[in-house]
């Protein structure tokens, strides 16, 4: 997934096609067992996996979020889903939560990192226009979870995000806890290439990661996933060792490069036909089947920006037929 | 008098641009105020992740009158000459006032309440705020033209005296409450006036003076490292950066398992400092320790216990995926990593890093082959030219290594690691280390023959692919840094005192982009870029580029320190007389022949011997043609042709041996001769003998000074 290239003699940088990691590495985080909301009362015990996700859910859906279900198509990040790419553009106002699974085929490790998946979930929350106590409504929500802000060190550090194949970027700051990225934070400004009318804010939460800081687990797979003896590993320790000898060694790339194209035609064939749900589909397939194609290794540094050029162009065509047909000006 | 406090409250502003936005803030705001005639006897500006403020003090309460008198035709003008005034003015005759027979429009302009002139000036700040990335947000920005900032702006506190300054921009409307710290304060706090700001905002857990936060986690800092019976690593870079961070600075020392200080203690620091913004220590024996600095922007109420721990298992998550990585490259040798170079764009016009690599290897082998770079003492110059070679072919090998991909900053040092780890000598090991250098001005040069030969063929083979691709910079744009590469290339030769004629490895335009960067690079170094540019010039009056920029500096260094003396600054003088005359009488100055006796002989010392016909350098230069004079000479014109019958030869030959103070002491003979000749001797002599003979002896002196360099373009 990355790419070297020379920025400055003697300088590298690297440059990822899905949206830079965001919930790779997590960290445990000892949870203050009295600290209200982190205790489950009936078990007296900090927040399972899935109840986190359900205070989540509780929290946004009160303050006027529409509460969905993961996209059911594959994708690098929360910020794909169409709930976030298409409805951040045009003035209409949209608030959404959800949490989208994000695979990322070559952080796949088998199962035996403690904190590195090909496949975890990204909980995300769009809004628009960006209320101005954004930042407040967040800290309620890490208050919702069992964070407390008088012992634990809340900081917004400068961090910009861009995503070179939605054509998008926004200002914003990953949010750490305790010197740990547990959010990223980012306002908005160009989506597909369009200006945002008006601007969004995007909450992405590493699910993975603020759980085994509320539970204070050192490996991802140890998380109580529920309050009824069920672990993360029961769940997904197997779903790794096997996708990720596919990812590495198993998918079969003359295959992939066929998808690659197909989606790429179908992408422009929806295009013509007036069609840009269709059409961004076939982009999201597009850039997954892509981001195969580097984990299996075969995709060569010169032809690395060609094929990222393209997804981008395939995702902008979508956002721009999508601006037309709803009749919003650029 | 009255003092103004501006605070423009906002979402976090990255910690990077804080101190250049005071400084804007305190320019606009001076600005703004001159245009109404208004200024501060003092300013102060203060800037905090959430607050960018500014206290202006000893403002009026009012602008000046001014009364603006502009000047009419007579009253006795012909009627044409009054209408054009009143058409200009916009006013009519019984308007204006006469005065001595002039008719004058004469407008009064009242003075302005400064807050008037404060509301307009701050809107006129916020809307002109040059930050270097700003933002649109919430729902005004349903326009594009809506208010930019760096982050969405939330208060104004605008207090003349204390009295609220309205100001509204893009719905945020002024006032004279603010907030204070977001966890400890989150509510409202009222400001009285300029005078309380400051320790309001204390009492709220806001220390708003960012030079006071920084002494706070400097001093504090230390004093835990010191607690601990450990040192500080000073870091102003870190001070600076934990201070644009927090409101309320709390340093908190930690410590990580020992067991991660296998890793190379520079990838420790790296990690605690890019990724976490800890400073590290060092033990009483001087060696990284297991401890870290972070900074909060709370006092917990658990005295920090929990942010502690937290940070060691962030930094203890860091350190094992950096353990990983060195464990698991240290599995593969290096010159089978550098075999995935070849899989590597250096540039899409100069293939692949495995291209360059082979390219460098081979130039780095030439470079000791030659003797550009000599052996140390007890070395012979094969061996030195082999590992040259070899560290040349294993010094990108990192680049595919799992570090260099986790912390790119470790290039070329966690390479040094590798070398040194599965063998390598010591010399090839640096090389791989060092090879970069130097990055940048003040960066240590290398001396390690090994290295030198690997940093200067790497750096050469960047500028010359790239120049050869047509890839070179130009005005601001240097996308491959080849003028740093440039500087590398100098210093490297300067500090080796490496005798490198560079034009048989390079083209001209290159050379030329070389004598550029030098230029540069003198000027810092306090050199007269018009002594360089002499020395230049005398070499190109020969037909000779000089490229030995060694030697170039010996003469330049001499030529400076003789214009700087009295025998110098006259001689000068004297030079720029006699060529005005030349020039005047339209005598050019010949291009020297070349003949002398010395050319094609070795140049002293240590050299490149090589392709010497291409480059007749530091012949014999040989004396214009005397003639035999047709006339008895002047005592002083005597005098004068005897001078120069010494000086010349004397001057060619130190110039030829190298020895430039030699050749300047040579010239200074002439300066005595030269003033006596001016002094006495009529150049234009009514006999065209005489005066033919004179001008040929000016000419004389002219090439004579050209010998060392051209005077004619030394400034002053």
């Amino acid at each position: 997934m990355l790419r070297y290239h020379y920025h400055r003699l003697g300088r590298i940088e690297w440059e990822s096609v899905s949206p830079p990691p965001r919930a790779t590495r997590l960290i445990p985080r000892r949870a203050s067992a009295t600290a209200p909301g982190v205790t489950d009362t009936s078990a007296n015990r900090p927040l399972s996996f899935q109840a986190m996700i359900l205070r989540l859910h509780h929290y946004w859906s009160e303050r006027g979020c529409v509460i969905l279900q993961p996209y059911d198509m594959e994708m690098g990040a929360g910020t794909f889903h169409p709930a976030t790419t298409l409805r951040a553009l045009g003035p209409d106002t949209w608030n959404a939560a959800f949490v989208q699974p994000c695979r990322r085929p070559t952080d796949g490790r088998y199962g035996e990192n403690p904190n590195r998946l090909q496949h975890y979930y990204q909980y995300q929350v769009i809004l628009k226009p960006s209320p101005s106590d954004l930042q407040e409504l967040y800290l309620g929500s890490l208050a919702a979870i069992g964070v407390d802000m008088g012992v634990h060190d809340i900081r917004f550090v400068e961090d910009d995000w861009e995503s070179p194949t939605l054509g998008a970027w926004g200002l914003g700051w990953e949010v750490w806890c305790d010197g740990m990225e547990v959010t990223q934070f980012t306002y908005f400004q160009q989506m597909g290439g369009f200006d945002m009318k008006p601007v969004a804010g995007e909450l992405t939460y590493g699910l993975e990661r603020l759980a085994m800081y509320i539970q204070d687990v050192d490996n991802v797979y140890d998380l109580r996933f529920n309050d009824a003896g069920v672990s993360y590993g029961d769940v997904f320790l197997e779903n790794e060792r096997q996708m990720s000898a596919w990812n590495f060694e198993v998918a079969d790339t003359e295959a992939l490069f066929d998808a690659f194209r197909k989606a790429a035609a179908e992408c422009e064939n929806s295009l013509a036909a007036g069609l840009p749900i269709p059409a961004y589909e076939q982009a999201i397939k597009a850039s997954h089947t892509f981001n195969l194609l580097q984990a299996r290794g075969v995709i060569s540094v010169a032809e690395r920006q060609a094929y990222i050029g393209r997804v981008r162009d395939l995702a902008k065509g979508a956002c721009g037929a999508w601006m037309e047909k709803n009749g919003w000006a650029a | 008098m009255t003092d103004f406090l501006l605070e423009l409250r906002s979402e976090e502003i990255p910690a990077r641009m804080q101190a250049r936005a005071r400084e804007d803030l305190a320019r606009l705001f001076a600005a703004e105020l001159a245009r109404a005639g208004l200024a501060a006897t003092e300013t102060v500006t203060y800037a905090t992740p959430r607050r960018l403020a500014l206290i202006a003090r000893g403002l009026p309460e009012a602008t000046a009158a001014v009364s603006e008198e502009i000047k009419g035709p007579r009253a006795s003008a012909p009627p044409q000459a009054l209408e054009g005034f009143l058409r200009k003015t916009g006013l009519t005759r019984e308007q204006l006032t006469e005065r001595d027979g002039v008719l004058y429009a004469v407008s009064e302009r009242a003075g302005r309440a400064t807050p008037e002139v404060l509301a307009e000036a701050v809107a006129a700040v916020i809307r002109a705020f040059p930050w270097p990335k700003s933002m649109r947000w919430g729902a005004e920005s349903r326009s594009t033209e809506s208010l930019r900032w760096v982050r969405p702006l939330h208060g104004i506190l605008a207090l003349f005296g204390e009295q609220v300054v309205p100001v509204a921009v893009a719905g945020v409307e002024s006032g004279a409450a603010t907030l204070g710290h977001r966890f400890h304060h989150p509510g409202a706090i009222t400001i009285g006036s300029a005078a309380d700001y400051v320790e309001k905002l204390r009492a709220c857990h806001v220390v708003v003076d960012q030079d006071e936060r920084a002494a706070l986690i400097r001093g504090r800092a230390a004093a835990l490292a010191a607690e601990a019976g450990l040192v500080l690593v000073e870091d102003e870079g870190l001070v600076a950066e934990n201070a644009g961070l927090t409101e309320w600075p709390v340093p908190l020392l930690g410590r990580f398992d020992p067991a991660f200080l296998d890793v190379p203690p520079e990838v420790i620091q790296l990690t605690a400092r890019v990724n976490q913004k800890y400073f590290v220590c060092r033990d009483a024996d001087g060696r990284l320790a297991n401890a870290f600095v972070c900074t909060a922007n709370i006092a917990a109420s658990d005295g920090g216990a929990r942010i502690v721990d937290g940070n060691r298992k962030v930094l203890a998550a860091r350190l094992s995926d950096a353990r990983f990585f060195y464990e698991t490259d240290l599995k593969v040798p290096l010159e089978q990593q550098a075999e995935r170079l070849g899989k590597i764009v250096f540039h899409e016009k100069l293939g692949t890093v495995a291209d360059k690599v082979e390219r460098v290897a081979r130039l780095a082998h030439w470079l000791v082959e030659e003797g550009v770079i000599l052996p140390a003492r007890g070395e012979d110059l094969a061996s030195l030219a082999d590992m040259a070679e070899r560290a040349a072919r294993l010094a990108k090998a990192d680049l595919v290594t799992g570090m260099v991909g986790e912390f790119p900053e470790l290039q070329g040092l966690i390479g040094g690691y590798y070398a040194a780890a599965q063998g390598e000598p010591v010399a090839v090991a640096e090389a791989v280390r060092d090879h970069y250098k130097p990055v940048g001005q003040g960066d240590e040069v290398p001396t390690a023959p090994v290295t030198v030969a690997v940093s200067l063929a790497d750096k050469l083979d960047s500028i010359t692919q790239f120049f050869a691709a047509d890839l070179r910079p130009s005005g601001s744009k240097d996308p491959f840094a080849l003028r740093r590469s440039a500087l590398g290339v100098i210093a490297l030769i300067l500090d080796n005192g490496l005798r490198f004629p560079l034009g048989e490895v390079v083209s001209r335009d290159v050379l030329d982009f070389f004598a550029d960067r030098l230029k540069v690079q003198q000027r810092e170094a306090g050199v007269r870029h018009d002594l360089i540019d002499a020395v230049f010039a005398a070499e190109r009056q020969r037909g000779v580029g000089e490229d030995d920029l060694v030697r170039l500096l010996a003469r330049v260094r001499a030529l400076q320190s003789f214009v700087g003396t009295e025998d110098g600054a006259n001689l000068l003088a004297g030079y720029k007389r006699a060529a005005n005359i030349l020039k005047k009488e339209g005598v050019i100055d010949r291009a020297p022949a070349h003949a002398g006796a010395q050319d094609g002989e070795a140049h002293g010392g240590s050299g490149l011997l090589r392709a010497r016909e291409h480059r007749p350098a530091h012949e014999h230069v040989p004396a214009p043609q005397h003639l035999p004079l047709s006339y008895t000479p002047e005592k002083d014109e005597a005098a004068l042709i005897a001078a120069l019958d010494s000086a010349e030869p004397a001057a060619a030959e130190a110039v030829a041996r190298e020895d430039f103070e030699g050749a300047m002491a040579a010239l200074a003979t002439l300066r005595a001769p030269i003033d006596a000749f001016f002094d006495t001797v009529t150049v234009n002599d009514p006999d065209p003998a005489k005066r033919a003979a004179r001008l040929a002896l000016l000419a004389r002196v002219r090439a004579a000074v050209h010998t060392v360099a051209d005077f004619g373009r030394i400034e002053g």
